[in-house]
């Protein structure tokens, strides 16, 4: 399973800033996402993390073009041809829908309480006319099924259900036109830590027995271990490491990512924990640092580092990130052990 | 998704142990929802109640009157309300009776004045036939609720010209009542459109109805009335300046509603589940129909329920000041017209009973707006 699903080219997702006059003339861009470029292979869990505002949600809902990416290319590989997403016209791209789609991170306001159960599920189906008549019904009951929703519930209203429930049925929602690439965009952490570890089996027995691939956006790294194959850390709207998630937990390789690794919570009491604290907040998007963009909160940064932005390099097999101090820095990671073995499942 | 791909389906998780009130609870729909809120709010019913028997009788006025509100009895001007009663001196009936009136012109003021002859019984009948009139416009009838069989009977008295104020003030409610219901109606259809551009689009065109609102908002409204009140041509018939007035009401109106429609569009459009319906492939006219248009009609409902009384208050306002409806139109601002002087004070406080109406109307739409909005949002906890 090496084939190539998802390849993202210089992603670019820029907002305009309007000022006050009439036509609102364009002062400035935020720059959410400033040329990120991955792939994700079929079937695989790429996990992305990162800081509030790095840009995580803005990558994933470009991905399926809810936000409209402003340069670069994603190839979409699907029975034997590759399609840019970037060129398909609103309407064609209508139609492309049901191969990709998103989980919402808030259960609560993504799911129209106006519509019962069985309609949610079945939108994509009836908006795109995959099914008609009573497949819609057999098929939105495939898809509560293997949520693990009662038929019952499918007559009801979202006010009737739990965060975790909501959450199941928004899975099903997605998983009901047999997408390849699910978006999951925060998708358990607004749940309690017992239903999260649900929701993890869920979503990683869906991809057994569907063969899914997943972006996995999320803040919390435990989460992130359990279940992605590999791991991007994003920093300021670009990728400062990629690797396969041992390699990135276990060796680091860029300043940003043993920061992150030194915050995850130790369960043993009795070891001290020792975090590399990061100074300030992270930088606006608007004016980003010059040179590499974390050089102001860097604990090894040089006068280079102001000047010069590091090139993204293959460090090990697999192993990308962009510092220009990749070989000579002795970064500190963390035991494997610990976040595989989080306290969230006593799966593996 | 097709079947073969699962090997087998799960079992449900767990046996549900529900009542059949939760049941009931959890497949309710948003209208039973706001529904069954509603029913909890006993004030709210009241107005509701109160409403519905006013369009009722206004609607079926000339029935429910005993005359048909433009027959004039001289010998009856100004007439002090005829209150019902069981019993006089002579013992009491179970019939009701309204004691006979005498009007005598007083020989050293030269007015009219009604005495009361309390002697004479005048019986009130139900189901009497009386003067001719044509029910909602089309069907010619002649039976009233009630009436009596010798003189005359005006349970809230008669205006200067000797007409039954009780008849022309249930036609009163339905004139005034209809005006607002259509100046409602054309204000919110202008509202839906100009807003809903504004809260779909966005960008310069929200930009532009927006300053557009603005200026239309900050017109004074009574010289702006005066003004298009002076417009009407005087040859115009009482029907024409009616639906001129309904124009004029919602031309002023449709600002504010449109504007909240603009606002609930615009926070609509952001919400998680818009954008989930527009990755799960629908199009516009499917976000706009299946998700945005049930979302807000609630909202909507309670809004237009709340901008009811302005509209009352306005046709009445103008009528009474003399710019809007004129007679022989009668409307509640017409009718207290009369009420005018100090002379109707003084000797015909009963001509003030169509202001009566106005305040109950005007307070049966707040708090009827007020409970449906209190029990329109059913998922805001």
């Amino acid at each position: 399973m090496s084939d190539t699903l998802l390849e993202i080219k210089d992603l670019k997702v820029h907002f305009p800033i309007r000022n006050d006059s009439l036509f609102g003339g364009v002062e400035n861009y935020v720059k959410a996402v400033d040329g990120v470029s991955f792939h994700i292979e079929k079937g695989e869990t790429l996990g992305l993390v990162g800081e509030s505002g790095s840009g995580k949600t803005t990558i994933g809902r470009s991905i399926l073009r809810a936000i409209e990416p402003t340069g670069g290319k994603v190839t979409f590989n699907v029975d034997d041809e590759s399609i840019d997403l970037s060129q398909l016209s609103d309407k064609e791209m209508r139609k492309f829908r049901k191969h990709l789609q998103l989980i919402f991170q808030d259960p609560y306001s993504s799911l129209n309480p106006r519509m019962t159960v069985r309609d949610i599920i079945a939108e994509p189906l009836v908006a795109q006319k995959l099914a008609k008549g009573k497949e819609v019904d057999e098929r939105v009951q495939e898809a509560a099924a293997l949520c693990k929703l009662n038929v019952e519930f499918l007559r009801r209203f979202p006010h009737a259900f739990s965060g975790g429930q909501r959450q199941r049925i928004g899975i099903a929602r997605a998983l009901v036109s047999n997408p390849q690439f699910i978006v999951c965009d925060e998708s358990v952490s607004a749940l309690d830590v017992s239903i999260q570890a649900e929701i993890l089996n869920l979503l990683m027995d869906l991809q057994e027995k569907l063969g899914f691939t997943y972006l996995f956006i999320a803040h919390d790294l435990s989460v992130v271990a359990h279940i992605s194959k590999r791991v991007a850390v994003m920093y300021l709207g670009q990728f400062v490491e990629l690797a396969p998630t041992k390699s990135l937990f276990h060796a680091p390789k860029h300043p940003y990512t043993e920061a992150l690794m030194s915050a995850i919570p130790e369960v043993n009491p009795d070891i001290a924990m020792t975090p590399v604290e990061l100074k300030g907040e992270i930088p606006s998007p608007i004016n980003p640092p010059s040179g590499c963009r974390f050089h102001t909160r860097c604990t090894y940064t040089q006068d280079i580092c102001k000047i010069k932005e590091p090139v993204w390099k293959e460090v090990e097999p697999g192993h990308f990130a962009s510092c220009h101090f990749v070989d000579t820095l002795n970064l500190q990671g963390v035991e494997m052990s610990s976040p595989a073995k989080s306290p969230l499942t006593g799966k593996n | 998704m097709t079947s073969n791909n699962y090997p087998t389906l799960p079992p449900p998780e767990k046996d549900l142990n529900e009542s059949e009130e939760a049941k009931r609870y959890y497949s309710a729909s948003q209208f039973q929802l706001i529904w069954w809120r509603f029913k909890k709010r006993r004030i709210a019913k009241i107005g509701a109640l109160v409403l519905i028997i006013m369009a009722l009788s206004g609607l079926f006025a000339e029935f429910f009157g005993p005359y048909t509100g433009t027959t004039r009895v001289s010998e009856s001007v100004l007439v002090a309300p005829q209150i019902p009663r069981f019993c006089n001196s002579e013992g009491c009936t179970l019939r009701p009776f309204v004691p006979s009136t005498i009007s005598k012109r007083n020989p050293e003021t030269l007015r009219m004045e009604t005495k009361v002859d309390p002697s004479v019984r005048r019986d009130i009948y139900f189901f009497v036939e009386g003067e001719p009139y044509e029910l909602l416009g089309f069907f010619p009838m002649n039976t009233h609720l009630f009436g009596v069989e010798e003189g005359t009977i005006h349970i809230f008295g008669t205006d200067s010209l000797g007409r039954d104020l009780y008849t022309r003030t249930l036609i009163a409610t339905r004139t005034s009542l209809s005006i607002g219901i259509i100046g409602v109606i054309i204000a919110f259809i202008l509202a839906l459109i100009i807003g809903g551009a504004a809260g779909y689009f966005g960008g310069w065109i929200d930009y532009v109805i927006q300053r557009l609102t603005e200026i239309v908002r900050v017109i004074p409204v009574i010289p702006l009335y005066m003004g298009l009140a002076a417009a009407f041509p005087k040859e115009w018939s009482s029907s024409q300046v009616y639906f001129a007035m309904t124009l004029i009401l919602a031309l002023v109106g449709w600002p504010t509603l449109a504007r909240r429609i603009r606002g609930k569009l615009l926070s609509l459009r952001g919400e998680d589940y818009v954008i989930a319906a527009n990755l799960a492939g629908a199009s516009p006219s499917r976000i706009i129909g299946r998700h945005l248009l049930p979302a807000f009609s609630s909202y909507i409902i309670v809004d237009l329920v709340i901008s009811f009384p302005y509209m009352l208050l306005s046709e009445t306002a103008l009528s009474f000041v003399g710019l809007g409806l004129r007679p022989p139109t009668v409307s509640w601002g017409v009718l207290l017209q009369d009420a005018q002087t100090v002379r109707a004070i003084e000797q015909a406080p009963w001509l003030f009973i169509p202001a009566l109406f106005v305040v109950v109307a005007v307070l049966s739409f707040t708090v009827l707006g007020d409970g449906l909005r209190d029990a329109a949002d059913p998922y805001q906890v």
